[in-house]
């Protein structure tokens, strides 16, 4: 009879296709979202952030940019920026997502914490010309995005989201680029959760003395945390490119545990005692002091 | 097949002729973006950047080049299975335009930076709402083809065609749903995790119910066509097509493998997966059986080699899809280039060797004459096939050298490369990779050649008669 009934045929093939999609796509809006993923830190984006988010999406960024920090070591390690691996409730003010599925660049979930920069000076200089930080990066340039910021729909946005905002929040969009809202939307990104701190990389390991004198038992090691970390703004050969060189610095040691692990607020130096314990910041110590080639 | 009956197909003839151009762009602009990934200075901004051409390569490819050939092959085949003339030959000619509207706006706003991001279904939400009207009609048309139909038994070919009409509808627009803020612009109904989890539902089985059970119609239909050989087991057939429909729905999160979904739809995703062989391998033997006694047709007969080595790179597909979908594959090879190698030996593989058999076939019938040139149609073969085999093969071992460089760690559990080393060690693959596109268009620059040639003698034929 079902090789003869087509009516019949295609109500049994829908039954057949929603039981998979039953159990699997619409029973979890139960949980997913619910009262137990909620982050009460993580807050929804502020007007320019929201602009800086559609530009993003304007752009298809999520084509090659990732934003899910898998629960993976090697994923913590390198996109966790001390923020370990995506929650739920990180995304829950997300429409759409932008998880994306490939890797041509970083993952972008937890950047606001690599490059705190009130100013985005990285961001700025990187996205106008990426090889100018990056030499062997592919990325394409956005220079373009130095237009001024579209706001007609801008609270708008807020109001269709459901987003709280303030007449101070509106104003903060006067004067603004297009790269001001992106950049704004990656100072965000990940910043809001609690970040766990790197054991024992608290001031009061300042005074303590280098571990490591030898510099060539370490010198791999120190050399990829230089990689990961440092290279972006001081470049590949530790040349000096947005922050100054680091070829045998003149610094005490304990002066230069310090500026990394507590950063400089005033020139865009970040803080890596969330990402980097106190070992490997003594390694990073050595290498900038002791190899000056 | 020679009853009476007058099939209409001049909307199969326009379909087939605007998704080989529609395919033609997608291939170009694959070429491009393949070009940009390995020199970036290619990109031109803010048109023609990598972040919006991608979109519309693959959008032109899956609803140009796919779409717009499945609905000429099931306008085509409906009427033969059915033995009556199309429903409404009006209506499908109206469903060509309003199908070449859409893509062609949805390569222009796409360009224009309209994208609501969600992979596959990134059309702004008018475009979106014509792509579904566009389904809709073409939907009713084949349905109330078979609904009136003389033949009373319905062949396998039409069990998949149905399915996909159902699947894709509900696919389409809940994966669609949003709230628009202007024109131009929309957001999604769903939210963060729930989000991700609606888009791989409807990502996955996109490729289950537009790359999947379109082709494998096609290819039930054709096989016996060209090699007058009987399917070899109609029960294999039905059982694999009822356990192949209602696995595809479970496994969507096996996109979302280490990601905030939760777990147990991650595993239930990943046990369907590995189920999911079954039914494919059973369509892939049904293939292969067909054959028994008979392979000396892979010799003689251009379209055999086709629709063969179609079905093989389908069978190897859902070895390789079940693999990938395990966590601890998964966790070496997403987000690597191991995955476009997977789904372009589906894409430029599987359906697209079918396709160019079925319409190889429908146009000599249309034209009712002979091929212009089975020396080129074989010159087609070999080109498509080496093309697509350097592109696969250059990408898995990419994804496998930049995974293993991505997991790599020192002694002290820091990372032993930095994210540009292992890019900068792929580079070289991206260059083989935009070679083998340049293998794979000269492959498609014959066939079209060809199809023309013969579509002229037909012509020919005709004006000779007259």
């Amino acid at each position: 009879m079902l090789e003869k009934n087509p009516v019949i045929f295609i109500i049994l093939a829908f039954v057949v296709i929603m039981a998979g999609t039953t159990v699997t796509m619409i029973a979890p809006f139960k949980w997913i979202n619910g009262p137990g993923d909620r982050i009460a830190e993580v807050k929804p984006y502020t007007p320019l952030q929201q602009e800086g988010r559609d530009i993003y999406m304007r752009e298809g960024c999520n084509n090659c940019h990732s934003q899910t920090v898998r629960t993976l070591a090697a994923d913590v390690e390198r996109y966790g920026y001390g923020g370990t691996y995506s929650k739920s409730g990180e995304f829950v003010y997300d429409r759409p997502q932008l998880w994306g599925s490939r890797r041509t660049g970083p993952d972008l979930a937890h950047i606001g914490l690599k490059y705190p920069d009130v100013k985005g000076a990285w961001h700025r200089k990187h996205m106008e010309n990426p090889q100018s930080v990056v030499p062997a990066s592919n990325m394409p340039a956005y220079a373009f995005l130095k237009a001024p910021l579209d706001t007609t729909y801008s609270e708008r946005k807020m109001k269709l989201l459901s987003f709280p905002y303030t007449q101070a929040d509106l104003d903060e969009l006067k004067g603004k680029t297009e790269m001001d809202a992106i950049i704004a939307y990656m100072r965000k990104l990940g910043t809001d959760i609690p970040v766990k701190k790197a054991e024992a990389a608290s001031q009061a390991s300042v005074a303590t003395s280098n571990p490591f004198t030898d510099l060539q038992a370490i010198k791999a090691e120190a050399e990829s945390l230089y990689k990961q970390n440092c290279a972006s703004c001081h470049g590949d050969k530790r040349e000096g490119t947005l922050g100054p060189a680091l070829r045998g610095s003149a610094k005490p040691d304990a002066d230069l545990f310090k500026i990394i692990s507590q950063g400089i607020e005033d020139n865009g130096m970040p803080s890596f005692s969330g990402s980097l314990d106190e070992q490997k910041v003594w390694k990073l110590v050595t290498l900038i002091k002791k190899d000056a080639q | 097949m020679n009853a009476p009956t007058r099939y209409v197909d001049d909307s199969v003839k326009g379909f087939i002729t605007w998704s080989i151009i529609w395919g033609t762009i997608s291939v170009l602009v694959g070429i491009l973006i393949s070009l940009q990934l390995a020199w970036p200075q290619l990109n031109v901004a803010p048109y023609l950047t990598y972040g919006r051409l991608r979109p519309i390569h693959t959008n032109a490819g899956i609803f140009g080049w796919g779409v717009g050939s499945f609905i000429a092959m099931f306008f085509y085949i409906t009427q033969r299975l059915t033995r009556t003339p199309l429903w409404s030959p009006v209506l499908a000619r109206v469903t060509l335009w309003i199908f070449n509207f859409a893509i062609a706006s949805a390569a222009v706003t796409l360009a224009m930076g309209f994208n609501r991001t969600k992979e596959y279904a990134e059309l702004e939400w008018p475009i979106a709402l014509i792509v579904a009207v566009v389904w809709l009609m073409f939907s009713t048309n084949v349905f109330m083809t078979i609904l009136k139909r003389k033949e009373e038994q319905m062949y396998i070919s039409l069990w998949y065609i149905m399915a996909t009409l159902v699947a894709v509808t509900i696919l389409y627009v809940v994966n669609n749903l949003g709230v628009p803020l202007n024109l131009f612009k929309s957001y999604s109904a769903f939210s963060g995790t729930n989000d991700a989890n609606v888009q791989w539902w409807y990502g996955h089985n996109a490729v289950a119910m537009v790359l999947t059970t379109p082709p494998l119609a096609i290819f039930y239909y054709f096989l016996p066509k060209v090699t007058g050989n009987p399917i070899y087991s109609h029960r294999m057939g039905i059982i694999a097509f009822w356990s192949l429909i209602f696995m595809y729905l479970w496994t969507g999160a096996h996109h979302l493998l280490w990601t905030p979904v939760p777990d147990w739809i991650q595993t239930v995703a990943m046990a369907f997966s590995i189920m999911l062989i079954a039914p494919s391998w059973g369509a892939v033997m049904n293939g292969y059986l067909t054959m028994n006694g008979r392979w000396e047709q892979m010799k003689t007969n251009y379209l055999v080699k086709f629709l063969i080595c179609g079905i093989t790179f389908y069978g190897l597909q859902t070895l390789q899809g079940p693999m990938q979908a395990v966590r601890s594959f998964s966790a070496f090879i997403h987000y690597t280039d191991w995955v476009p190698g997977h789904v372009h030996m589906g894409t430029m593989g599987w359906v697209s060797m079918v396709l160019f058999a079925a319409i190889y076939y429908v146009t000599t019938k249309m034209s009712d004459t002979e091929i212009y040139s089975i020396k080129l149609a074989n010159t087609h073969f070999w080109l498509i096939l080496v093309g697509q085999l350097v592109y696969s093969i250059t990408m898995w071992i990419a994804g496998v050298q930049q995974g293993s460089m991505l997991l790599a760690t020192n002694p002290d559990g820091t990372l032993h490369y930095s994210f540009m080393e292992t890019m900068v060690a792929i580079f070289p693959y991206y260059k083989m990779r935009a070679v083998s596109g340049f293998i794979y268009l000269a492959g498609l620059v014959v066939f079209i050649y060809n199809i023309y040639k013969t579509f002229r003698k037909g012509e020919d034929l005709l004006t000779a008669k007259a």
